[in-house]
Protein backbone atom coordinates (compact mmCIF):
# COMPACT_ATOMS: atom_id res chain seq x y z
CA UNK A 1 0.00 0.00 0.00
CA UNK A 2 1.29 3.41 -0.95
CA UNK A 3 2.98 5.49 1.77
CA UNK A 4 3.19 2.40 3.98
CA UNK A 5 5.22 -0.41 2.41
CA UNK A 6 8.10 1.73 1.22
CA UNK A 7 8.72 2.77 4.83
CA UNK A 8 8.99 -0.86 5.98
CA UNK A 9 12.07 -1.88 3.99
CA UNK A 10 14.04 -4.14 6.36
CA UNK A 11 17.33 -3.76 4.49
CA UNK A 12 17.20 0.02 4.93
CA UNK A 13 16.11 -0.43 8.55
CA UNK A 14 19.20 -2.50 9.31
CA UNK A 15 21.45 0.07 7.68
CA UNK A 16 19.85 2.88 9.65
CA UNK A 17 20.20 0.95 12.91
CA UNK A 18 23.85 0.37 12.07
CA UNK A 19 24.33 4.08 11.50
CA UNK A 20 22.62 4.91 14.80
CA UNK A 21 24.93 2.46 16.61
CA UNK A 22 27.99 4.01 15.01
CA UNK A 23 27.04 7.58 15.91
CA UNK A 24 25.94 7.07 19.50
CA UNK A 25 28.89 7.59 21.82
CA UNK A 26 27.19 7.53 25.22
CA UNK A 27 24.19 6.07 27.05
CA UNK A 28 21.07 8.05 26.09
CA UNK A 29 17.40 7.85 27.00
CA UNK A 30 14.64 8.70 24.52
CA UNK A 31 10.92 8.85 25.15
CA UNK A 32 8.36 7.97 22.54
CA UNK A 33 5.40 10.11 23.60
CA UNK A 34 2.81 8.20 21.62
CA UNK A 35 1.41 4.75 22.39
CA UNK A 36 1.14 4.16 18.64
CA UNK A 37 4.93 4.49 18.48
CA UNK A 38 5.35 2.12 21.44
CA UNK A 39 3.40 -0.53 19.56
CA UNK A 40 5.32 0.00 16.31
CA UNK A 41 8.63 -0.14 18.21
CA UNK A 42 7.67 -3.46 19.79
CA UNK A 43 6.06 -4.89 16.66
CA UNK A 44 9.06 -4.24 14.42
CA UNK A 45 11.63 -5.09 17.08
CA UNK A 46 13.16 -1.61 17.03
CA UNK A 47 14.26 -1.90 20.67
CA UNK A 48 16.39 -4.89 19.67
CA UNK A 49 17.57 -3.27 16.45
CA UNK A 50 19.04 -0.13 18.01
CA UNK A 51 22.12 -0.43 20.24
CA UNK A 52 21.60 -1.05 23.96
CA UNK A 53 22.98 2.37 24.86
CA UNK A 54 19.84 3.88 23.29
CA UNK A 55 17.21 3.36 25.95
CA UNK A 56 13.56 3.80 25.00
CA UNK A 57 10.88 4.86 27.46
CA UNK A 58 7.16 5.10 26.76
CA UNK A 59 5.27 8.27 27.53
CA UNK A 60 1.72 9.36 28.31
CA UNK A 61 0.46 9.25 24.71
CA UNK A 62 -2.42 6.83 25.17
CA UNK A 63 -5.77 8.61 25.64
CA UNK A 64 -7.48 5.56 27.16
CA UNK A 65 -4.60 5.08 29.64
CA UNK A 66 -4.39 8.71 30.78
CA UNK A 67 -8.13 9.02 31.36
CA UNK A 68 -8.37 9.65 35.11
CA UNK A 69 -10.18 6.91 36.96
CA UNK A 70 -12.64 9.50 38.34
CA UNK A 71 -13.56 10.51 34.78
CA UNK A 72 -14.04 6.87 33.85
CA UNK A 73 -16.30 6.46 36.90
CA UNK A 74 -18.30 9.41 35.58
CA UNK A 75 -18.71 7.76 32.18
CA UNK A 76 -19.88 4.56 33.88
CA UNK A 77 -22.36 6.52 36.02
CA UNK A 78 -23.70 8.24 32.88
CA UNK A 79 -24.19 4.81 31.34
CA UNK A 80 -26.57 3.92 34.15
CA UNK A 81 -28.88 6.82 33.25
CA UNK A 82 -31.59 6.10 30.68
CA UNK A 83 -30.29 6.76 27.18
CA UNK A 84 -27.44 5.57 25.03
CA UNK A 85 -23.69 5.79 25.66
CA UNK A 86 -21.34 5.82 22.71
CA UNK A 87 -17.65 5.13 23.05
CA UNK A 88 -14.50 4.08 21.23
CA UNK A 89 -13.94 0.34 21.80
CA UNK A 90 -10.91 0.34 24.08
CA UNK A 91 -12.75 2.19 26.85
CA UNK A 92 -15.15 -0.72 27.43
CA UNK A 93 -12.80 -3.00 29.32
CA UNK A 94 -10.90 -0.49 31.45
CA UNK A 95 -11.69 -1.15 35.10
CA UNK A 96 -13.10 1.88 36.91
CA UNK A 97 -13.10 2.17 40.71
CA UNK A 98 -16.11 -0.09 41.15
CA UNK A 99 -17.21 -1.25 37.69
CA UNK A 100 -16.46 -0.88 33.99
CA UNK A 101 -18.46 0.14 30.94
CA UNK A 102 -18.49 -3.52 29.96
CA UNK A 103 -19.98 -4.48 33.29
CA UNK A 104 -22.55 -1.68 33.04
CA UNK A 105 -23.52 -3.07 29.64
CA UNK A 106 -23.90 -6.56 31.10
CA UNK A 107 -26.18 -4.99 33.70
CA UNK A 108 -28.40 -3.63 30.97
CA UNK A 109 -26.98 -0.22 30.01
CA UNK A 110 -27.23 0.61 26.31
CA UNK A 111 -23.57 1.15 25.37
CA UNK A 112 -22.45 1.13 21.76
CA UNK A 113 -19.00 1.12 20.25
CA UNK A 114 -18.29 3.30 17.23
CA UNK A 115 -15.38 3.90 14.91
CA UNK A 116 -16.24 7.58 14.35
CA UNK A 117 -18.15 10.40 16.04
CA UNK A 118 -20.15 10.61 12.83
CA UNK A 119 -21.69 7.26 13.77
CA UNK A 120 -22.61 8.72 17.16
CA UNK A 121 -24.59 11.50 15.46
CA UNK A 122 -26.36 8.96 13.27
CA UNK A 123 -27.34 7.05 16.41
CA UNK A 124 -28.69 10.26 17.94
CA UNK A 125 -30.74 10.97 14.82
CA UNK A 126 -32.12 7.43 14.78
CA UNK A 127 -33.15 7.68 18.46
CA UNK A 128 -34.61 11.18 18.80
CA UNK A 129 -36.34 10.41 22.11
CA UNK A 130 -33.19 9.22 23.84
CA UNK A 131 -30.20 11.19 25.01
CA UNK A 132 -27.05 9.97 23.29
CA UNK A 133 -23.79 10.68 25.12
CA UNK A 134 -20.45 10.32 23.40
CA UNK A 135 -17.44 9.68 25.66
CA UNK A 136 -14.95 12.06 24.03
CA UNK A 137 -11.43 10.87 24.72
CA UNK A 138 -8.37 11.77 22.68
CA UNK A 139 -5.62 14.29 22.00
CA UNK A 140 -5.32 17.03 19.38
CA UNK A 141 -5.65 14.37 16.65
CA UNK A 142 -9.19 13.53 17.71
CA UNK A 143 -10.30 16.90 19.12
CA UNK A 144 -11.12 18.50 15.73
CA UNK A 145 -13.18 15.48 14.68
CA UNK A 146 -15.26 15.82 17.85
CA UNK A 147 -15.50 19.59 17.31
CA UNK A 148 -16.71 18.99 13.76
CA UNK A 149 -19.34 16.54 15.00
CA UNK A 150 -20.65 19.00 17.60
CA UNK A 151 -20.86 21.73 14.95
CA UNK A 152 -22.69 19.29 12.67
CA UNK A 153 -25.12 18.38 15.48
CA UNK A 154 -25.85 22.07 16.05
CA UNK A 155 -26.30 22.80 12.36
CA UNK A 156 -28.64 19.85 11.87
CA UNK A 157 -30.54 20.47 15.10
CA UNK A 158 -29.62 17.13 16.68
CA UNK A 159 -30.53 18.22 20.19
CA UNK A 160 -30.23 14.84 21.93
CA UNK A 161 -26.49 14.54 21.21
CA UNK A 162 -24.03 15.18 24.07
CA UNK A 163 -20.29 14.88 24.50
CA UNK A 164 -18.42 14.20 27.73
CA UNK A 165 -15.20 15.96 26.79
CA UNK A 166 -12.14 14.28 28.27
CA UNK A 167 -9.96 15.67 25.47
CA UNK A 168 -6.37 16.46 26.38
CA UNK A 169 -3.54 18.59 25.02
CA UNK A 170 0.00 17.29 24.59
CA UNK A 171 2.33 20.31 25.05
CA UNK A 172 1.24 21.05 28.66
CA UNK A 173 1.72 17.44 29.77
CA UNK A 174 5.12 17.34 28.08
CA UNK A 175 6.03 20.44 30.09
CA UNK A 176 4.72 18.87 33.31
CA UNK A 177 6.88 15.76 32.76
CA UNK A 178 10.02 17.74 31.96
CA UNK A 179 9.38 20.20 34.79
CA UNK A 180 9.09 17.38 37.36
CA UNK A 181 12.54 16.12 36.36
CA UNK A 182 11.52 12.64 37.51
CA UNK A 183 12.94 11.00 34.45
CA UNK A 184 15.96 12.43 32.70
CA UNK A 185 15.45 12.48 28.94
CA UNK A 186 17.89 13.20 26.13
CA UNK A 187 15.27 13.37 23.40
CA UNK A 188 11.60 12.91 22.61
CA UNK A 189 9.99 11.21 19.61
CA UNK A 190 7.00 13.45 18.93
CA UNK A 191 3.52 12.11 18.09
CA UNK A 192 3.14 12.44 14.31
CA UNK A 193 -0.63 12.45 14.06
CA UNK A 194 -1.09 14.91 16.91
CA UNK A 195 1.33 17.18 15.03
CA UNK A 196 -0.60 16.84 11.75
CA UNK A 197 -3.08 19.06 13.60
CA UNK A 198 -0.86 21.16 15.90
CA UNK A 199 2.17 21.58 13.64
CA UNK A 200 5.64 21.77 15.19
CA UNK A 201 5.58 25.28 16.72
CA UNK A 202 3.86 24.47 20.06
CA UNK A 203 6.83 22.24 21.00
CA UNK A 204 9.62 24.82 20.59
CA UNK A 205 9.74 25.26 24.38
CA UNK A 206 11.11 21.72 24.79
CA UNK A 207 14.59 22.43 23.40
CA UNK A 208 14.47 26.10 24.48
CA UNK A 209 13.52 25.62 28.15
CA UNK A 210 14.75 22.08 28.82
CA UNK A 211 17.55 21.49 26.29
CA UNK A 212 15.82 18.36 25.01
CA UNK A 213 15.42 17.55 21.31
CA UNK A 214 12.00 16.82 19.82
CA UNK A 215 11.67 14.96 16.53
CA UNK A 216 8.18 14.45 15.13
CA UNK A 217 7.85 10.96 13.71
CA UNK A 218 5.64 8.89 11.45
CA UNK A 219 4.57 5.40 12.45
CA UNK A 220 6.37 3.06 10.08
CA UNK A 221 9.65 1.48 11.20
CA UNK A 222 11.81 3.61 8.89
CA UNK A 223 10.06 6.76 10.14
CA UNK A 224 10.91 5.85 13.73
CA UNK A 225 14.51 4.90 12.95
CA UNK A 226 14.97 8.15 11.02
CA UNK A 227 13.68 10.06 14.06
CA UNK A 228 16.06 8.23 16.40
CA UNK A 229 18.90 8.97 13.98
CA UNK A 230 18.04 12.69 14.00
CA UNK A 231 17.83 12.73 17.80
CA UNK A 232 21.23 11.03 18.08
CA UNK A 233 22.66 13.61 15.70
CA UNK A 234 21.21 16.45 17.86
CA UNK A 235 22.50 14.88 21.08
CA UNK A 236 25.98 14.26 19.71
CA UNK A 237 26.26 17.79 18.34
CA UNK A 238 24.80 19.31 21.52
CA UNK A 239 22.15 21.17 19.48
CA UNK A 240 18.67 20.11 20.55
CA UNK A 241 15.82 21.40 18.37
CA UNK A 242 12.36 20.65 17.01
CA UNK A 243 12.52 18.71 13.75
CA UNK A 244 9.90 17.07 11.56
CA UNK A 245 10.90 13.60 10.35
CA UNK A 246 7.35 13.02 9.06
CA UNK A 247 7.18 15.71 6.42
CA UNK A 248 4.67 13.89 4.23
CA UNK A 249 2.10 14.39 7.00
CA UNK A 250 3.20 17.30 9.19
CA UNK A 251 3.53 20.98 8.28
CA UNK A 252 5.14 23.41 10.76
CA UNK A 253 1.87 25.35 10.97
CA UNK A 254 -0.32 22.24 11.34
CA UNK A 255 -3.86 21.98 9.99
CA UNK A 256 -5.33 25.51 10.25
CA UNK A 257 -8.90 24.45 9.51
CA UNK A 258 -8.81 21.79 12.23
CA UNK A 259 -7.33 24.25 14.76
CA UNK A 260 -10.09 26.74 13.90
CA UNK A 261 -12.78 24.15 14.61
CA UNK A 262 -11.18 23.27 17.98
CA UNK A 263 -11.21 27.00 18.85
CA UNK A 264 -14.80 27.36 17.74
CA UNK A 265 -16.17 24.68 20.10
CA UNK A 266 -13.77 24.35 23.02
CA UNK A 267 -12.01 26.40 25.67
CA UNK A 268 -8.85 25.43 27.49
CA UNK A 269 -9.16 24.18 31.05
CA UNK A 270 -7.21 22.06 33.54
CA UNK A 271 -7.50 18.29 33.14
CA UNK A 272 -6.87 15.23 35.31
CA UNK A 273 -4.39 12.71 33.94
CA UNK A 274 -3.99 9.23 35.38
CA UNK A 275 -0.67 8.93 37.16
CA UNK A 276 0.16 12.59 36.62
CA UNK A 277 -2.65 14.46 38.35
CA UNK A 278 -4.22 17.75 37.38
CA UNK A 279 -2.25 19.54 34.68
CA UNK A 280 -3.23 23.20 34.18
CA UNK A 281 -4.32 24.23 30.68
CA UNK A 282 -4.13 20.66 29.41
CA UNK A 283 -7.79 19.91 28.70
CA UNK A 284 -10.51 20.98 26.28
CA UNK A 285 -13.90 21.85 27.69
CA UNK A 286 -16.97 22.68 25.58
CA UNK A 287 -17.44 26.48 25.56
CA UNK A 288 -20.55 28.55 26.41
CA UNK A 289 -21.77 28.77 22.86
CA UNK A 290 -21.98 24.98 22.50
CA UNK A 291 -22.90 24.34 26.14
CA UNK A 292 -26.09 22.54 25.13
CA UNK A 293 -24.00 19.61 23.89
CA UNK A 294 -21.88 19.39 27.04
CA UNK A 295 -22.75 16.21 28.97
CA UNK A 296 -21.12 17.71 32.07
CA UNK A 297 -23.60 20.54 31.89
CA UNK A 298 -26.67 18.51 30.91
CA UNK A 299 -26.51 15.67 33.44
CA UNK A 300 -25.76 15.74 37.11
CA UNK A 301 -24.47 12.65 38.78
CA UNK A 302 -22.98 11.93 42.15
CA UNK A 303 -19.89 9.81 42.45
CA UNK A 304 -18.27 7.79 45.17
CA UNK A 305 -14.60 8.68 45.75
CA UNK A 306 -12.38 7.10 43.10
CA UNK A 307 -9.89 4.41 43.97
CA UNK A 308 -6.97 3.21 41.86
CA UNK A 309 -6.44 -0.53 41.21
CA UNK A 310 -4.09 -1.99 43.86
CA UNK A 311 -0.58 -2.79 42.70
CA UNK A 312 -0.97 -1.26 39.22
CA UNK A 313 2.02 0.89 38.15
CA UNK A 314 0.32 2.25 35.04
CA UNK A 315 0.75 5.81 36.33
CA UNK A 316 4.52 5.39 36.70
CA UNK A 317 4.72 3.84 33.24
CA UNK A 318 2.81 6.80 31.74
CA UNK A 319 5.37 9.19 33.28
CA UNK A 320 8.24 7.16 31.83
CA UNK A 321 9.47 6.30 35.33
CA UNK A 322 8.77 2.56 35.16
CA UNK A 323 8.57 -0.24 32.59
CA UNK A 324 5.88 -2.94 32.62
CA UNK A 325 8.44 -5.42 34.04
CA UNK A 326 8.59 -3.25 37.15
CA UNK A 327 4.96 -4.13 37.87
CA UNK A 328 4.57 -7.27 39.97
CA UNK A 329 1.20 -8.00 38.34
CA UNK A 330 2.48 -7.83 34.74
CA UNK A 331 1.69 -11.02 32.81
CA UNK A 332 0.72 -12.87 35.98
CA UNK A 333 -2.34 -11.30 37.55
CA UNK A 334 -2.72 -8.70 34.80
CA UNK A 335 -3.12 -9.93 31.21
CA UNK A 336 -5.07 -8.65 28.19
CA UNK A 337 -7.82 -11.16 29.05
CA UNK A 338 -8.03 -9.97 32.66
CA UNK A 339 -6.57 -6.45 32.70
CA UNK A 340 -6.04 -4.69 36.03
CA UNK A 341 -5.10 -1.31 34.60
CA UNK A 342 -5.73 0.58 31.34
CA UNK A 343 -2.14 0.13 30.10
CA UNK A 344 -2.98 -3.55 29.57
CA UNK A 345 -6.33 -2.86 27.85
CA UNK A 346 -5.69 -0.23 25.25
CA UNK A 347 -4.37 -1.09 21.82
CA UNK A 348 -1.84 1.67 22.57
CA UNK A 349 -1.08 0.73 26.16
CA UNK A 350 2.55 0.02 27.02
CA UNK A 351 1.77 -3.11 29.06
CA UNK A 352 -0.37 -4.48 26.22
CA UNK A 353 2.47 -3.89 23.74
CA UNK A 354 5.10 -5.53 25.95
CA UNK A 355 2.80 -8.47 26.60
CA UNK A 356 1.67 -8.93 23.02
CA UNK A 357 5.16 -8.88 21.52
CA UNK A 358 6.71 -10.90 24.33
CA UNK A 359 9.24 -8.32 25.39
CA UNK A 360 12.04 -9.40 27.66
CA UNK A 361 14.12 -7.22 29.97
CA UNK A 362 16.98 -7.24 27.52
CA UNK B 1 -6.26 6.18 19.29
CA UNK B 2 -4.16 8.51 17.21
CA UNK B 3 -4.01 5.93 14.46
CA UNK B 4 -4.37 7.38 10.98
CA UNK B 5 -3.89 5.56 7.68
CA UNK B 6 -3.18 6.96 4.21
CA UNK B 7 -6.17 6.42 1.91
CA UNK B 8 -6.86 7.65 -1.62
CA UNK B 9 -9.79 9.94 -2.37
CA UNK B 10 -11.86 8.45 -5.20
CA UNK B 11 -14.90 10.75 -5.15
CA UNK B 12 -16.03 13.90 -3.37
CA UNK B 13 -19.56 14.97 -2.57
CA UNK B 14 -20.01 18.08 -0.42
CA UNK B 15 -17.93 17.60 2.73
CA UNK B 16 -17.84 13.84 2.35
CA UNK B 17 -15.56 11.67 0.27
CA UNK B 18 -15.31 8.07 -0.86
CA UNK B 19 -11.87 6.70 0.01
CA UNK B 20 -9.99 3.55 -0.91
CA UNK B 21 -7.08 1.60 0.51
CA UNK B 22 -6.02 -1.89 -0.62
CA UNK B 23 -9.41 -2.40 -2.27
CA UNK B 24 -11.37 -1.39 0.84
CA UNK B 25 -13.72 1.54 0.34
CA UNK B 26 -14.88 3.80 3.13
CA UNK B 27 -16.77 7.07 3.45
CA UNK B 28 -14.95 9.88 5.18
CA UNK B 29 -15.63 13.43 6.21
CA UNK B 30 -13.40 16.05 4.61
CA UNK B 31 -14.64 18.82 6.92
CA UNK B 32 -11.06 19.22 8.22
CA UNK B 33 -9.40 19.11 4.79
CA UNK B 34 -11.68 21.04 2.44
CA UNK B 35 -8.77 21.53 0.02
CA UNK B 36 -8.51 17.85 -1.04
CA UNK B 37 -8.98 16.74 -4.64
CA UNK B 38 -9.84 13.37 -6.15
CA UNK B 39 -6.62 11.34 -6.41
CA UNK B 40 -5.04 12.89 -3.29
CA UNK B 41 -4.04 10.71 -0.38
CA UNK B 42 -5.30 11.76 3.05
CA UNK B 43 -4.64 10.53 6.58
CA UNK B 44 -7.88 8.97 7.78
CA UNK B 45 -8.56 9.08 11.53
CA UNK B 46 -11.90 8.04 13.10
CA UNK B 47 -13.81 8.73 9.91
CA UNK B 48 -12.20 12.11 9.20
CA UNK B 49 -9.46 13.08 6.79
CA UNK B 50 -7.17 14.99 9.17
CA UNK B 51 -4.44 15.93 6.69
CA UNK B 52 -3.38 15.61 3.07
CA UNK B 53 -0.31 13.46 2.36
CA UNK B 54 2.39 15.50 0.62
CA UNK B 55 3.71 13.30 -2.20
CA UNK B 56 6.76 15.48 -2.88
CA UNK B 57 7.84 15.34 0.77
CA UNK B 58 7.17 11.59 0.85
CA UNK B 59 9.64 11.10 -2.02
CA UNK B 60 12.18 13.44 -0.40
CA UNK B 61 12.11 11.41 2.82
CA UNK B 62 12.64 8.16 0.90
CA UNK B 63 15.58 9.74 -0.92
CA UNK B 64 17.04 10.94 2.38
CA UNK B 65 16.65 7.45 3.87
CA UNK B 66 18.46 5.88 0.90
CA UNK B 67 21.23 8.45 1.14
CA UNK B 68 21.97 8.15 4.83
CA UNK B 69 21.73 4.36 4.69
CA UNK B 70 24.25 4.16 1.84
CA UNK B 71 26.64 6.59 3.57
CA UNK B 72 26.56 4.45 6.70
CA UNK B 73 27.52 1.39 4.64
CA UNK B 74 30.59 2.88 3.00
CA UNK B 75 32.32 3.94 6.24
S1 LIG C 1 0.72 -4.80 34.06
FE1 LIG C 1 -1.43 -4.31 34.54
S2 LIG C 1 -1.41 -3.83 36.70
FE2 LIG C 1 0.71 -3.71 36.00
S3 LIG C 1 1.01 -1.56 35.40
FE3 LIG C 1 0.36 -2.64 33.58
S4 LIG C 1 -1.86 -2.35 33.53
FE4 LIG C 1 -1.21 -1.89 35.62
Amino acid sequence: MKFIEEYRNSELARKLAHRIAKHTTRQIRLMEFCGGHTHAIMRYGIRQLVPKIVEMRSGPGCPVCVTAIGDLDKAIALAHLPGIIITFGDMMRVPGSYSSLQQAKAEGADIRIVYSTLDAIETAKANPKKSVIFIGIGFETTAPTIAASIIKAKKEGVENFYVLSLLKLTPPVMRALLESGEVKLDGVIGPGHVCVITGSHPYEFIPEDYGVGYVISGFEPLDILLSIDKLVEQIESGKPKVEIAYRRGVKPEGNRKALELIDEVFEIDGADWRGIGNVPQSGLKINKEYQHFDADNAFSISLKPAKEPKGCCCGDILRGVALPFDCKLFGKVCTPEKPVGPCMVSSEGTCAAYYQYGASYE
Amino acid sequence: MCLAVPVRIVAIEGDEAETEIGGVRRRASIALTPEVRVGDYVLLHTGYAIGVVDEVEAKETLKLLQEIASVSEVH
